[in-house]
């Protein structure tokens, strides 16, 4: 397991490096000069210019450039905004809290869903719910997940006016942020239904989000299981009178797990790229609107770094899920 | 020495393999029914100057945000409404047809040509040079496919055709690993050693020898980017980071109608379902396709 260990992390090193490369490379890629973007529209006279050039360190060699911003990394400093003039990783931070709840429920939502759907699928093949689950998950997997927010805000803040457009609470309430998480915090600030207005507001967003990975959970389930519940020891557990539930719960379900778990990892980044789309539409104040806004506004330090930062959540929960996999599945940490 | 020409397996006539191919593509109803849907908006696409009743720029100020023609307030002059400038909803989906299409075939053609030279190097070829391609193609991967698509959109420019070049970078990937790994396979066989035996050089054993016998798996990923080029470019399009108005793309014409959801459902409505429509047929037919030309990786 060890020696599995290492050489996944010997993995994941190059392309952290690669990574790197790509975040500082990227504000240098950039068309135009990079300190007349920096100065924005007054423009700047010679002797700031090279001044600037100077404290940005643009007058230097660029490898010399590149191991600096490499150092800075170590120190945690991505640069700071230059529209709000705070640090990138701080106005990261102060969003992150928001995505991670919105996926959070997301996942929760396309799991709790698409496991039972999986399953029944696929013990039920060919029945009209297994063609159903299967048709439905398709169209959830060919959903431009845009219009699909859009239709659930016609429908159910529109016509039927249960839930509210936009935003993660209610005007009404305001309190001090302890954990970030609204659900936590507005459980904690005991004002009489803030806790309701919390939960209102996340679910048509964790809807939103969960539809392509409910989709993929769905029929991976259903294909997993399918796979095993024609293994041998799945006839032999019947063979010896056991209850179908037992079979299917506990023989079967366990060993099919292994992949649609690692198939629930994996949809850590198609999180992250609908929480652009999902944020966008629902006004909510995580890191996929804060990325669609900097890059709107031309705040390229911020770009960088949201992208540097999100590549290595990325990266970081792809490895667990390789080592988690390699925990379950013994096999697979002695290919290759 | 006299000419040798060795030929890969499984190579019949062509009018075979292909009526073979339907006899598995027909026995898979939903594969069919996209099928048809695509010839539609090919269609659509092909005769949008015949078929569309109105060009799509052309603003009526006399009807703005008319509602379909089955709700009240509608007529026959907007058959399924128009939008906040009165232009005319259904001839706007029309010629939207031409562009998502035009951006899937484009997107897949650039991304699948390149993956191919790409993993057909760095499957052939081994060693450092295959270290290297594969390493950028990690780092490609390890950002979300969107946000990569837009911090390239953003050193380029918003514009439909620089959407179209960051999505075809961002599908790279998977081209290269899919025939990368199919390369290193078949390479090992006993007709490719034969081949080179035969004095084969590196161009023709690539090329002629290799590349046809991996191409199966290839065309069905060439599929799911053809869908997922359209997502994407529509989502682009969507965060005002691809096709710029007044173009009809159905991306761009949702971004313009996002601030009349609530008084004009049909604006929003209509746009999005020849995507999700035309998405699912895509899809539809890359599982049939898939079952017809590997039955192998036949789903259970």
């Amino acid at each position: 397991m060890f020696r599995f260990l290492l050489n996944k992390l010997a993995m994941i090193v190059p392309t952290f490096i690669g990574v790197t490369i790509a975040a500082f490379a990227f504000i240098r890629l950039l068309p135009g000069d990079p300190i007349l973007l920096l100065a924005g529209e007054r423009g700047v006279t010679p002797e700031r210019r090279a001044e600037l050039e100077q404290i940005m360190g643009f007058d230097r060699p660029l490898w010399e450039q590149y191991f600096s911003f490499l150092g800075d990394l170590m120190h945690a400093d991505l640069g700071v905004s230059i529209v709000t003039r705070t640090p990138v990783l701080e106005e990261f931070l102060a969003r992150f809290p928001a995505t991670i709840e919105l996926s959070f429920i997301a996942i929760i939502f396309a799991v709790a869903l698409g496991l039972p759907a999986g399953i029944i699928a696929a013990v039920r093949r060919g029945s009209i719910f297994d063609h159903t689950v299967m048709g439905v998950s398709l169209t959830g997997y060919s959903m431009p997940i845009f219009w699909w927010g859009l239709l659930l805000i016609i429908l159910f803040s529109g016509t039927l006016g249960w839930t509210p457009v936009s935003g993660r609470i209610s005007f009404m309430f305001f309190f001090e942020p302890v954990t970030g998480f609204m659900l936590i915090d507005s459980w904690l600030s005991d004002q009489a239904g803030a806790f309701k207005s919390a939960v209102m507001h996340l679910i048509l967003p964790s809807i939103v989000l969960g539809t392509i990975p409910l989709a993929v959970i769905a029929r991976q389930t259903r294909s997993s299981m399918l796979e095993v519940l024609s293994e041998d020891y799945v006839r032999t557990a019947r063979a010896k009178g056991l209850p179908p539930w037992r079979v299917v719960g506990i023989h079967a379900l366990r060993n099919a797990l292994i992949t649609v778990i690692t198939v629930i990892g994996l949809q850590v980044g198609v999180l992250l790229a609908g929480a652009i789309l999902t944020e966008t539409i629902f006004a909510w104040p995580g890191i996929g609107k804060w990325m669609i806004d900097s890059i709107f506004r031309r705040d390229y330090p911020a770009v960088q770094g949201g992208l540097l930062l999100i590549a290595s959540i990325v990266m970081i929960v792809n490895l667990l899920v390789d080592l988690t996999y390699g925990l379950v599945n013994p096999s697979i940490r002695h290919e290759r | 020495m006299a000419e040798l020409e060795i030929s890969a397996p499984a190579v019949g006539t062509f009018k075979h393999s292909l009526t073979e191919f339907w006899r598995y593509f027909r026995e898979n109803p939903g594969a069919v029914a996209g099928l048809y849907f695509i010839l539609l908006v090919l269609f659509m696409a092909i005769f949008a100057d015949v078929i569309a009743p109105y060009d799509p720029t052309e603003q009526n100020r006399d009807a703005l945000l008319q509602p379909p023609v089955w709700q009240e307030g509608g007529s026959w002059a907007y058959i399924i409404g128009s939008d906040a400038v009165g232009r005319d909803l259904l001839s706007r989906i029309i010629y939207g047809a031409r562009f998502s299409l035009f951006i899937g075939a484009m997107v897949v053609t650039l991304s699948m040509s390149a993956g191919i030279m790409l993993g057909l190097t760095a499957g052939y070829f081994r060693g450092r040079i295959e270290t290297a391609i594969m390493r950028i193609m990690d780092v490609i991967l390890a950002f979300p496919s969107l946000l990569l698509a837009l911090g390239l959109v953003a050193i380029l420019g918003p514009a439909l055709i620089n959407a179209m070049i960051a999505i075809a970078i961002v599908l790279l990937p998977h081209f290269v690993r899919l025939t990368r790994s199919s390369v290193i396979i078949e390479s090992s066989k006993e007709y490719v050693i034969a081949s080179r035996l035969a004095g084969a050089g590196h161009m023709r054993l690539m090329i002629n020898t290799i590349l046809p016998n991996c191409m199966a798996p290839l065309i069905v990923q060439a599929t799911l980017s053809f869908s997922t080029a359209i997502l994407d470019a529509a989502a682009l399009g969507f965060l005002g980071m691809g096709a710029q108005p007044p173009t009809p793309e159905w991306g761009a014409m949702l971004a313009e109608a996002r601030e009349f959801i609530l008084r004009a459902w049909w604006v929003v409505t209509f746009p999005g379902l020849a995507i999700l429509l035309t998405v699912l047929s895509i899809n539809l037919m890359g599982d049939g396709l898939r079952d017809a030309l590997d039955p192998k990786m036949k789903r259970s």
